[in-house]
């Protein structure tokens, strides 16, 4: 009976050890996934992920604290926009001053589109 | 006729991306975050460097008309040059110059404050660099000139320059 138990325990430790280092491991990936669409400030060019600089590490801390503070992933972006501008996300955000940057290759690709069509089939 | 206008339109098309970038040519390419004025200053807890106490930066900014709070580290060579005038403010004026001693070792800091004088309040700490992200610095030095509702009146983002500082005065008075 106490062999039992004991085993028991020994599976039960085993299970939570790994429970809590596959959680850790969800966190980092998580953490590796935000810091890769970050724009590192100090070092232009780089990503926060890449970066080595001492303002990319802090965020790579800030973001593991927001994390595990039960953050989700938009929630953070949101909260570095709002801190840095929204510079700091790879992803542009839609507005009036990059309307051209966003609708050209839309227009470039539908006028592409017609002059192959005309040259194709009316030709 | 046609291709006349083919090749005009195409002609004016080079000369607008030539335009678009011979204009870019001269913009800095290096991104400062734009300074907004009264934004809300972050509260935060942290050590002070000399007490080893948890204080609260509400306690220190709410009894101050002008809070100036400097991001520092006695590591950051900038941080050097801009030392004395702090020094200086310290002297003309009696505003409340609090210190964040960012990513630092204390025994260096202690050690640049005999060198340099220490104009500061208070000190308090930020050894991982997350209570700078949080009010949105994003480097040493930087400075902010907060008032006493919490309230971030300027900016300055490296090193305190004598207009800075004179205008920091005039702000304060």
């Amino acid at each position: 009976m106490i062999k039992l138990t004991k085993l028991f325990l020994l599976i039960l430790i085993l299970v939570l050890s790994f429970q809590k280092s596959l959680q850790a491991n969800n966190n980092s990936l998580l953490i590796n996934k935000i810091s890769k669409n970050l724009r590192c400030l100090i070092c232009q060019g780089q990503s926060v992920y890449d970066s080595q600089s001492d303002f990319a590490l802090s965020i790579k801390i800030l973001i593991k604290n927001k994390i595990e503070e039960g953050k989700s992933e938009k929630q953070i972006y949101d909260y570095l926009k709002n801190q840095y501008g929204e510079w700091i996300v790879y992803d542009p955000e839609f507005n009036k001053k990059n309307l051209v940057l966003w609708i050209f290759p839309l227009i470039l690709f539908t006028f592409g589109g017609l002059l192959i069509f005309r040259k194709v089939f009316i030709n | 006729m046609k291709k006349n206008i083919f090749y005009s339109i195409l002609f004016l098309f080079f000369i607008f991306i030539f335009i678009v970038f011979y204009l870019g040519l001269d913009k800095p390419n290096f991104y400062t975050p734009s300074e907004s004025k009264n934004k809300n200053f972050t509260t935060f807890t942290s050590k002070e460097l000399f007490l080893n106490d948890e204080f609260n930066s509400n306690d220190i900014i709410e009894n101050n008309n002008f809070t100036l709070l400097n991001v520092w580290a006695s590591w950051c060579a900038p941080c050097r040059l801009e030392h004395s005038l702090l020094m200086d403010l310290k002297e003309k004026t009696n505003i409340n110059i609090v210190g964040l001693n960012y990513k630092d070792k204390k025994n260096n800091a202690i050690k640049f404050l005999n060198e340099f004088g220490n104009p500061f309040v208070k000190i308090l700490t930020d050894p991982d660099g997350t209570i700078s992200i949080a009010l949105g610095a994003y480097g040493v030095p930087e400075t902010f000139l907060v008032n006493s509702k919490s309230k971030i009146v300027r900016k300055y983002i490296g090193p305190l320059k004598t207009d800075d500082i004179l205008e920091i005065i005039k702000i304060a008075k």
